[in-house]
């Protein structure tokens, strides 16, 4: 099968620091692939040069058919991707609803009813349908992370992107979002999820993938990957994570 | 302007309760508003020779005054607004262009751009004109309040660029990164995301400005233009009564100056909860 991802020697330089050396990654439909690796790494890069929010030097990357390359309409790749961000990035000036509707009807021309509909399901989905008319900033972080991940989904995308999704939240509102995460990659969507859940890795990535430096050092299915890794490099990033 | 610094309920307490503002509390600086407002009356009804006199004569000029301030100050938002998107631009033409108005312009004092404006520049269209054999140019005759309200937006929309950029500047970048995620051009992102945010922050000075420029539009009277300073002027010339003529008529820009300033600040009240 045709990847939905297709990522292939890419490079991309910030100044003198060279943050992707050739990095090459397929995913496929329906595939949840997790990035793990220290700071500084290179994953997040990766991620924004997946929807092009960081353009990348050299190398190529095809998503659902289209190269970023030389792609005519950014945006019409983007709408087909969702991303979840660290610091969740909701628009503080808008309710909940208004950032959940605002793109279906400016980028997808739907009409208020439609997109308010659409809103309010998921809503429910992530759990707080009751918040819809709340500011963001009188919300928890995750309730915040939550709207965010249905803010992406309202745009019906192929794809989803998160950048360290729990990395900014208190210890008790990492599996509330870890939850919504789980059940969409039952769902059967696309992700790709740079995160150090280990325990979402496990239990729900078809594929992790380890980076250092910029360069893919190794990947595997999870419990190949966690129980017997092949490179020493792996082997003490994971001595060193997975503190028991 | 901002006297009005009184320890209100922290911006999280209002985000609680979105609506809610402490409006009860009748702001005291209205007061001093209606002193002065007040102080102008007695002296117009208890002197009415020449404080009356002096009104009725100056009253064609507080009309202008506040018609010059007013329509300058529109346009040097949209002025503004394209400088400050200018200097945050990545195309160089653009930027080195808006970097270029923004420096040159702030480096010339307004009255020289005023006189450059109602003196110099008429000559340039007509000189352009006899050199290219348009009549209507040749012919051209300068309207004082048209120059003066260019020359008032070309000054300050330079200043007001450098607001809208701070302003736009003090938006996180994960903003316009989450709107662009979604599939917005940058300019749904602009309109709908970073200016709607970046109006709030830069309320205040914007505010100072159009205050500001209420004061400098005192500066037309020297480029042909009857507003309130020059109406003044006139009256002095012909009476010979500068104390009454000068104390009134600083009287009346407090009155409006006054009165801008807690407009601004109710305005601030206004927009702030939503943060």
């Amino acid at each position: 099968m045709e990847p939905i991802i297709h990522v292939e020697k890419v490079h991309k330089r910030f100044g003198r620091v060279h943050a992707l050396r050739g990095v090459s990654l397929d995913v496929r439909k329906s595939e949840v692939v997790v990035i793990i690796g220290p700071s500084g790494s290179g994953k997040s890069t990766l991620l924004h040069c997946i929807n092009r929010l960081e353009e990348y030097d050299s190398g190529q990357i095809v998503v659902d058919g289209i190269s970023l390359s030389n792609a005519e309409n950014i945006n019409a790749v983007r709408r087909e991707i969702g991303m979840v961000f660290q610091s969740f990035n909701l628009f503080p000036h808008l309710t909940v609803l208004d950032n959940l509707t605002l793109a279906q009807r400016v980028v997808r021309g739907r009409r208020r009813d439609e997109s308010r509909e659409l809103a309010s399901s998921l809503l429910t989905k992530v759990g707080i349908p009751e918040k819809a008319s709340a500011y963001p900033a009188q919300l928890s972080g995750g309730q915040q992370q939550r709207v965010a991940i249905a803010r992406a989904l309202a745009m019906n995308p192929k794809i989803m992107l998160f950048d360290e999704p729990t990395s900014a939240l208190d210890p008790e509102m990492i599996k509330e979002v870890l939850d919504v995460m789980l059940t969409l990659a039952r769902e059967g969507m696309t992700m790709v999820v740079v995160s150090h859940e280990m325990g979402f890795a496990c239990a729900a990535a078809t594929r992790v993938v380890f980076m250092d430096e910029g360069q893919i050092v190794e990947e595997g299915s999870p419990d190949k990957f966690f129980t017997c890794p092949q490179q020493e490099r792996t082997k003490s990033f994971l001595s060193k994570v997975l503190h028991v | 302007m901002s006297v009005n610094q009184e320890p209100g309920p922290r911006d999280e307490e209002l985000a609680r309760i979105p609506g809610a503002e402490p409006s009860s509390r009748i702001d005291v600086w209205w007061w001093l508003v209606a002193l002065v407002a007040g102080v102008t009356v007695l002296l117009t009804v208890l002197k009415p020779d020449p404080y009356w006199r002096i009104l009725l004569f100056v009253r064609d000029g507080i009309l202008i005054t506040v018609t010059i301030t007013i329509s300058s100050f529109l346009f040097v938002l949209v002025v503004g607004m394209f400088g400050g998107l200018g200097r945050l631009s990545r195309n160089p033409v653009i930027h080195t262009a808006a970097t270029l108005y923004v420096e040159l312009i702030r480096g010339i004092p307004m009255l020289v751009q005023l006189i450059w404006w109602y003196f110099a520049f008429p000559v340039v269209i007509q000189q352009v004109g006899t050199w290219l054999n348009i009549p209507a140019l040749a012919d051209y005759r300068a309207n004082p309040v048209f120059l003066a309200i260019v020359g008032l937006v070309f000054c300050y929309g330079a200043y007001m660029s450098e607001i809208y950029r701070a302003g736009i500047q003090s938006i996180p970048k994960g903003q316009m990164e989450a709107a662009r995620s979604l599939g917005m051009t940058y300019f749904q992102a602009m309109r709908h995301i970073i200016l709607p945010q970046a109006v709030r922050v830069i309320l205040p000075p914007v505010g100072n400005e159009f205050i500001a420029l209420l004061k400098d539009s005192s500066l037309v009277s020297v480029v042909a233009v009857a507003d309130l300073t020059r109406r003044g002027r006139e009256f002095m010339s012909t009476h010979f009564n500068p104390i009454e003529v000068w104390t009134l008529v600083a009287l009346l820009y407090l009155i409006m100056t006054l009165f801008s300033a807690r407009v601004v600040s109710w305005a601030e009240k206004k927009t702030r909860f939503e943060r």
